[in-house]
């Protein structure tokens, strides 16, 4: 089974953000950076169905040169070889750029399953994944907690709502939106570290066709949350009634009890 | 010589003090490689993953846990690195090495769990193991399977451990050694597999020896310690152990070279252990400072916690600084050498800036430690939050791998000894040094375009300083000078301070360099700053060793010298370490 990984690099969780001048991103010559979270357990998960069934993982990311931390990271834990899309501000293109310029990245590769994170820790769209399925004309299943290979198709579980879960059995080939937090994921062991050195990692220009569709969508600012602080009493005097309005409040409004 | 040993640049131990070196001649963190920096980050996320949050557990002694994150570090390949591929390691390079002690350092407890097993616990197997004793151990080391440590210490005998009362007999048939004797502090002895023990053979013969548990090997009771609790320290005791010829470590009576060429390079990684350590501290410190509020603001918008911040910052890179220049002349200096000895004598090169690191490092790991708490205020004082088992944990750095009193004295008396064996000009540049402090040149102004310039003549002044009171004290005590020790001391002081600085102003230029002077800002205060304290310090040792030493006219002249060797325009710290501490508290992390 050949699958392909799409791995976005994203700013440090822990990283102190400030706006940039123009107030429409981050200002990033403070972050350090890392693998956005999903992402590490989508590879993961197509390490262990290699493991399992044999097969080939391959890993793409696209952004400037920083990114190669994120590729080389997924080698030494296992990928088999790489494809870095190369390009300063790929970063902040619309969901549907992104994916578009993914899908010229990877059209070619014969493969048999597309894993991506659900959504980035940056944007935050959960968007990419999907329509890349739609641009590559594949099903595609989201939130997907856990991967069985062992038959025909594939036996995918998907997160629902409230506790619920739900089975779904999927052709090949096809692509599936990674859940965080569903495995342990391995560590480079430093013999992954040196073999890493000697795989492959392909660098490509965006395609330009894909590049071109950058302004379906554009952010035009970006702030911090803004804090206020209302007051209101309840029961108007009367401690009974102030109560229970605030039992039902929280109740209702708050849905803590 | 063959050609690839002639085109390596190797540089003589110690003669940073006599010697000028260019920015591009040393190693700096700037120069690690991705792997390098990948291998760091495995053994970051292995102990901030699965060590850290297992710290009470190993602090109520579950040493079945302590086995088991010791097998889990050999399968990531952690433990094997320092063992060559053909005995089931990795066979890395020293500045991985370093790398992985550093980031395991993490935590403390478990640093020495796994200092004792891939440091001194299996250094000597593999430098003076026999081939069979490397076979059969060394990769069930690696693999984390077998735990080791190292048995040196006894009641009697720590800084003078050659005074040892172990003994060792060869038995009749001569197969084996039996070996009788008491060991202290031994580091993983409640787990241990086999023990490095070092005993003495017919009486006078200090030897070194592989000793597996069994018949005859019992441990004492667990010592309750000041700090890293969560490591296994017990006395052991050895009555009438029998070890095959084969354990027997290099050469009987040879047992002194292998003590302490383990612990030079213990020495070295005991800094880098530090440094560990010291990174993690700032981090929760900074942190801790931005999040705590008092009067309407975070506590770190306050001067005195900012100069705490920028000063804790100050000495965790320039000690970084130190580590890698001299991690990376190890590397030079061992890289293409295959035979042991030879890789040996390459490491007992480096023997006065091993000590040098450990003294330095140490010390600033428990400034660090000491500011922690006190940036933690009350809470500081909590065992609720981190600083508490860290100022504790932190102390014990001065004491073990030779107390600092002990590498201080190795610093200077190392360096006088190469000198007399001919192997550094110290004599001929203490000399030339002491016609130039006779007859003072009135010096031109130079007129330096490179940035640091005045911390540079600072540096050169600090060596020279160095080899003034070095020199008096030669002169004075000729044969005798091993037992001032107070004067030794203070020479030691003003070598490190010295070695400090340089390394600092070396490491600032290569990122302008590399990066532009811009870029490098942010290190060229911290270099600044350090220089400015450094030289005051150190003016203040000189004139106690100086007035210790001599008197009337000779003193006169002396202090004129060192008057001119320190003579500077103070800079404005407050506002650097205001800079210093914005870039932490701006990134809410150590961030340089």
């Amino acid at each position: 089974m050949k699958t392909v990984v799409l791995m976005k690099q994203v700013g440090n969780k822990d990283a102190v953000l400030r706006i940039n001048k123009e107030g429409t991103w981050i200002e990033e010559g403070d972050l350090s950076y890392e693998v956005n979270e999903s992402d590490g357990y989508a590879l993961e998960e197509a390490l262990r169905l290699k493991e399992k069934h044999g097969g080939e993982v391959v890993v793409c990311s696209m952004g400037p040169q920083r990114v190669k931390s994120v590729i080389k990271d997924a080698l030494a834990r296992g990928a088999d070889r790489a494809i870095h899309v190369v390009g300063d501000d790929l970063a902040r293109l619309s969901p549907f750029a992104a994916a578009k310029v993914l899908s010229e990245a990877i059209r070619s590769e014969q493969f048999d399953l597309v894993l991506t994170g659900l959504q980035s820790d940056d944007n935050g769209y959960a968007q990419t994944g999907v329509i890349l399925a739609e641009l590559l004309g594949l099903p595609h299943a989201t939130i997907v907690i856990e991967v069985d290979a062992s038959g025909e198709g594939l036996r995918v579980k998907r997160e629902l709502e409230n506790g619920w879960y739900q089975w779904y059995t999927m052709p090949r080939p096809c692509l599936l939106t990674i859940q965080s937090g569903i495995s342990q994921i391995r560590y480079a062991t430093l013999k992954g570290i040196m073999a890493a050195k000697k795989k492959e990692i392909r660098e490509v220009a965006p395609a330009e066709a894909a590049t071109a569709s950058t302004s379906h969508q554009r952010i035009t600012k970006i702030y911090f949350p803004q804090k206020s602080k209302q007051t209101q009493y309840l029961g108007d005097g009367n401690a009974r009634a102030g109560a229970a309005e605030l039992a039902e409040r929280l109740r209702t409004e708050a849905r803590i009890i | 010589m063959s050609a690839v040993v002639e085109e390596k640049k190797l540089i003589v131990g110690g003669s940073f003090l006599i010697e000028e070196r260019r920015p591009e001649e040393v190693f700096t963190p700037e120069d690690f490689t991705e792997e390098q920096r990948m291998i760091a980050e495995t053994a970051r996320q292995f102990v901030d993953n699965e060590v850290q949050p297992r710290v009470p557990e190993l602090e109520n002694h579950d040493w079945e846990l302590s086995r088991e994150l010791l097998r889990k570090a050999g399968e990531l390949g952690l433990i094997g690195a320092k063992i060559s591929e053909e005995y089931g390691g990795l066979g890395l390079d020293q500045v991985s090495n370093a790398l992985i002690g550093e980031n395991i350092s993490r935590s403390a407890s478990f640093a020495v769990t796994y200092g004792a097993q891939v440091s001194i616990g299996s250094l000597p197997i593999v430098y003076f193991g026999t081939e069979e004793a490397k076979r059969k151990y060394l990769p069930r080391i690696a693999s984390g399977e077998l735990v080791t440590a190292y048995a040196l210490t006894e009641a009697g005998s720590g800084s003078d451990a050659l005074a040892a009362k172990a003994t060792a007999r060869l038995s009749e048939d001569g197969t084996h050694y039996i070996l009788n004797g008491e060991k202290m502090w031994i580091s993983n002895a409640g787990f241990a597999d086999m023990f490095v023990v070092f005993a003495k053979v017919d009486g006078d013969k200090f030897s070194g020896f592989i000793v597996e548990n069994g018949p005859g090997v019992s441990t004492g009771q667990e010592e309750h310690k000041m700090g890293i609790k969560g490591s296994s320290t017990r006395a052991l005791i050895l009555t009438d152990v029998r070890t095959p010829v084969e354990n027997l470590l290099g050469e009987v009576g040879k047992g002194a070279k292998i003590a302490f060429n383990i612990l030079n390079m213990g020495r070295l990684g005991l800094g880098t252990s530090c440094l560990g350590g010291m990174k993690l501290m700032l981090h929760h410190a900074v942190r801790y400072a931005n999040e705590r509020h008092q009067f309407g603001k975070p506590i770190s918008s306050f001067g005195a916690i900012k100069k705490k911040l920028a000063e804790m910052a100050i000495r965790t890179w320039v000690g970084e600084t130190m580590i890698y220049r001299t991690v990376g002349m190890v590397e030079t200096a061992t890289s293409d050498v295959e035979n042991s000895d030879a890789k040996l004598q390459a490491i007992e090169e480096y023997a006065a800036e091993c000590s040098l690191i450990k003294v330095a490092l140490s010390e600033d790991c428990d400034y660090v430690a000491d500011e922690m708490v006190q940036i933690y205020g009350g809470y500081g004082y909590s065992a609720d939050y981190p600083a508490e088992r860290a100022y504790r944990d932190s102390r014990i750095n001065r004491i073990f791998e030779g107390t600092n009193e002990i590498n201080r004295m190795l610093i200077p008396g190392t360096l006088m000894k190469r000198a007399m064996k001919g192997k550094l000009a110290l004599l001929p540049a203490a000399q030339a040094l002491m016609d130039e402090v006779m007859s003072p040149q009135l010096g031109g102004f130079d007129e330096e375009d490179e940035i640091l310039a005045a911390e540079q003549k600072l540096a050169q002044n600090a060596k020279k300083i160095a080899l003034m009171t070095l020199g008096t004290a030669a002169q004075k005590y000729m044969m005798n000078l091993a037992e001032q020790q107070e004067i030794l001391l203070n020479v030691a002081d003003t070598i490190i301070d010295a070695y400090a600085m340089e390394s600092a102003i070396l490491r600032t230029r290569k990122i302008a360099q590399a990066q532009g002077e811009d870029a490098a800002a942010r290190y060229t205060d911290m270099t600044r700053v350090f220089c400015n304290d450094a030289i005051q310090r150190i003016e203040a040792h000189a004139k106690d060793a100086l007035a210790a030493m001599v008197e009337g006219d000779e003193l006169r002249t002396l202090l004129a010298a060192l008057r001119r060797f320190t003579k500077h325009t103070p800079m404005n710290t407050v506002v650097a370490r205001g800079r210093i501490a914005d870039v932490l508290i701006n990134a809410n992390r150590y961030a340089y």
